[in-house]
């Protein structure tokens, strides 16, 4: 590597030409929180029902936690290469992998909520004659919620590290300049664009940590 | 299929490299953080600084990892021991902070009780410490080594051997049951370092055989009610990164 | 190197800071030099090479790992033994290797290999780029003479697309709008990427990262209608397969990528001349065949090439 490639990242990073236009630093930047954004939500659309689900009445536990495990043992390259060459260039094929990336800690973070209510809680909730529904929305899933937004933090610092491989099937996103970068050998272009990953993941896991501490039931903050 | 049994000889290769790729930095990863994380443990801004650097090691793209990282210790780009080192600090950023939840799920009196008996220092943190933190540990453990063995693959993409090649080169030829292997293959590997793992941990843990389920109710309750002075902390954290960061892949 | 040695090494370079770091890194002589297990996918045992034993390597890229086997196979038919070193991602990854020793021989393209060294360089005749060639390799690496074959870049179109529009040449694309190419990423900075194809042809055209390399997603993207355009090697069987159209560069945008070998000082004349068998017998059509039995048949390299070899009598 010729000069400092680290500092050359810095230098490019600071140039006005690379902060405009389509291919510009916004631009790429906001394709990237797009694509995280829309992973993790199609995941937490099938994970925290079921993740309520597993963790109220311990029905498929066993098969949930498999799954799960399974999920994480998946190397994302290797999906979204084979779904690609299935459907197509475009986002469907990193999508689903993303999906099936953030899914897990999703799942686990919703199951655990719930299992983490003080059972002493949950029984004087049904003698007083809650429903189970109510029992769930009212009380679990309250008192969870750190746990629920914890599982929001770890796939979403998980999808936007990862997001990038949106870019070696067709898409935008930051990854565009890390590949470029790495395929013609610029790696001033391809630290930049890690660090704007790093940026971006920092951001979001600030903004998540906030929540979890916001969404802390009342009763249990700290005085 | 006729894919994979015609080219058997190439997979084991590949998986030979991934497995010697892999395994280092799990076992680096463990024997380094217990000291890691008994130093973090000490002072307070030191676990917050070192649970800080840790979440920002994590996300850090891998592949420009593997590509910056010879630039920095000397080794060849290709060089699988470059690849170990990056996955060394990813399993880092993982293990600290699960040993250090795991260090602080042992109570204080457990271990005052033990010095009192006339524990040595060291003694006691061999025979009563460690044993006691074992689940938590096992459970970060077990996050490692799968997520280790996932990202072994991204390597590929360099002409690291490993199982990630066969990615590389299905996607360039189009033959799905090359990549379809190479990830089942990846995944059937990650999964029984687990299970081997749950019976190493059964093996020298006897006592705690049901809580060696990883990501159970045990660990949030445990510390809210056994380590009420653990306080704010624990409480507004992330669950542990057994649960939330695990696995991360690219 | 065992796993308990390289568990040694991290153990140093990971616990004890920088000094550590320095013995780790210079523990190994040569930064480049092979480390255990990186050597690809076959069966060797390891990769010291012994002095008698020439290293074979290959990009990554299948095309070229037949070439590589080509010469591998020739090789071990006069007598030496081969290292095989397949699926080497980046030509700044191999090239010091090359220069180390630590690789002996290496399939290569004539202009991409030029243009890594000289960026600038103008398109030219193949004897030409040649020649230019063999002036700015680095002292310690030997060109042999190049092949017919070649395998270039080139703007690919549809039938349907250019007989709708009147394509035979590149220039023809002037004056289309929101032309898509999909392509390896690197094109974009390519000498005949978006910006050589609109100051030497005025043609507008967007990339959209393909990175297979013009493997079987570039196709797809361009026969299912995504792009307009894709750069494909003129050696990728699925030209003919899907019936496209390579479009004419007259102004020779694209420089010629003739298959050529580079070597080591460790290839002596004897090895060269074996080498220089396979590069006097392989056509452009061979290379498009061995490339078709690769993604078609899904055959291994070493079947290909075996079969090829045998065909030309040249094992």
């Amino acid at each position: 590597m010729n000069g400092n490639p680290y500092l050359e990242a810095f230098a490019w990073l600071g140039d006005p030409t690379h902060w405009s236009g389509p291919s510009g630093i916004p631009m790429r930047t906001l394709e990237h929180l797009g694509y995280t954004v829309l992973g993790v939500a199609v995941a937490a659309l099938i994970a925290i029902p079921l993740g309520l689900f597993v963790g109220h009445t311990g029905i498929g536990k066993g098969i949930a936690v498999t799954a799960a495990g399974a999920a994480r043992a998946l190397p994302t390259l290797g999906l979204v290469t084979l779904f690609a060459l299935m459907v197509g260039i475009g986002l469907t094929a990193p999508m689903l992998a993303f999906v099936i990336l953030a899914i897990p800690s999703l799942l686990a973070g919703a199951s655990s909520a719930v299992e983490s209510a003080d059972p002493a809680t949950v029984d004087a909730a049904r003698a007083q004659g809650m429903t189970e529904w109510q029992i769930l929305t009212r009380v679990e899933v309250p008192l969870g919620m750190p746990l629920i937004v914890g599982g929001f933090r770890g796939a979403t610092v998980q999808v936007v590290a990862t997001a990038m491989l949106a870019a070696y099937v067709g898409n935008g996103g930051l990854g565009r300049y890390i590949f470029l970068g790495l395929g013609s050998q610029d790696y001033p272009q391809m630290i930049a664009g890690s660090v704007l990953v790093i940026a971006l993941a920092l951001v979001l896991d600030l903004a998540l940590l906030l929540t979890q501490r916001l969404t802390l039931p009342r009763g249990t903050r700290p005085a | 299929m006729s894919w994979v049994l015609e080219n058997l000889d190439v997979i084991a290769g590949y998986t030979g490299s991934h497995l010697l790729q892999a395994i280092p930095p799990i076992l680096v990863a463990f024997v380094l953080s217990l000291p890691l994380a008994k130093l973090a443990n000490s002072r307070g801004w030191l676990r917050t600084g070192v649970t800080t650097t840790a979440g920002l090691m994590y996300a850090i793209p891998s592949l420009p990892l593997f590509v910056l990282l010879p630039g920095l210790l000397g080794t060849g780009v290709r060089s699988p021991l470059n690849i170990s080192i990056a996955l060394s600090l990813y399993g880092l950023a993982l293990m600290v902070p699960a040993a250090s939840d795991a260090f602080r799920s042992v109570s204080r009196d457990v271990l005052g009780s033990a010095t009192a008996q006339g524990y040595a220092p060291s003694a006691r943190f061999l025979q009563v410490e460690l044993p006691l933190a074992g689940p938590v540990l096992l459970a970060g453990v077990r996050v490692v080594a799968v997520s280790t063995i996932s990202l072994v693959t991204v390597g590929g993409v360099l002409g690291v051997p490993s199982l990630g090649m066969l990615f590389v080169d299905g996607f360039r030829r189009g033959i799905l049951a090359e990549i379809g292997a190479g990830v089942v293959l990846t995944a059937v590997l990650a999964l029984l370092t687990d299970a081997l793992l749950v019976l190493l941990g059964r093996a020298l843990m006897p006592w705690s055989r049901t809580s060696t389920r990883p990501r159970t109710r045990a660990r949030p309750r445990t510390q809210a009610q056994t380590q009420p002075q653990t306080g704010p902390q624990t409480q507004a954290g992330s669950p542990s990164p057994a649960q939330s960061n695990a696995g991360r892949q690219s | 190197m065992s796993i308990h040695s390289t568990r040694r090494h991290l153990l140093g370079a990971l616990g004890l800071g920088g000094v550590a770091l320095g013995a780790a890194a210079c523990s190994s002589s040569d930064p480049f030099a092979e480390e255990d297990g990186a050597g690809g996918g076959s069966s060797d045992g390891g990769g010291s090479a012994d002095a008698g034993t020439i290293v074979v390597g290959s990009q990554a890229y299948y095309s070229n790992e037949i070439i590589a086997e080509l010469f591998a196979q020739v090789l071990e038919k006069a007598g030496l033994t081969v290292d095989r070193q397949y699926q080497i991602g980046q030509r700044e990854v191999y090239l010091p290797e090359l220069e180390s020793g630590a690789l002996d021989v290496m399939p290569e393209y004539t202009g991409n290999l030029l243009q890594n060294y000289e960026p600038d360089a103008e398109s030219a005749s193949p004897e030409e780029i040649h020649s230019a060639l063999s002036e700015v390799l680095p002292d310690g690496l030997r060109l042999l003479p190049f092949a017919q074959a070649t395998d270039q870049d080139s703007y690919t179109t549809t039938s349907d697309f250019a007989s709708s529009n009147s394509l035979t040449t590149i220039a023809d694309l002037a004056g289309l709008k929101d032309l898509k190419i999909a392509a390896n990423s690197e094109f974009e900075v390519r000498p005949y990427g978006p910006e050589g194809v609109k100051t030497v042809y005025g043609v507008d055209v967007t990339v959209v990262p393909v990175e297979d390399g013009g493997g079987p997603l570039t196709v797809q993207a361009l026969t299912d209608g995504d792009v307009q355009l894709a750069d494909l090697y003129t050696s990728d069987p699925a030209i003919i397969a899907n019936d496209l159209v390579p479009l004419e560069d007259p102004e020779s945008l694209i420089l010629p990528q003739n298959v050529v070998p580079v070597v080591s000082k460790k290839v002596d004349d004897d090895a060269a001349a074996a080498i220089t068998t396979v590069i006097e017998a392989l056509s452009a059509d061979d290379l498009v065949e061995l490339n078709r039995r690769s993604v078609e048949e899904q055959a291994s390299s070493a079947d290909i090439a075996k079969g090829w070899l045998g065909e030309k009598g040249l094992v």
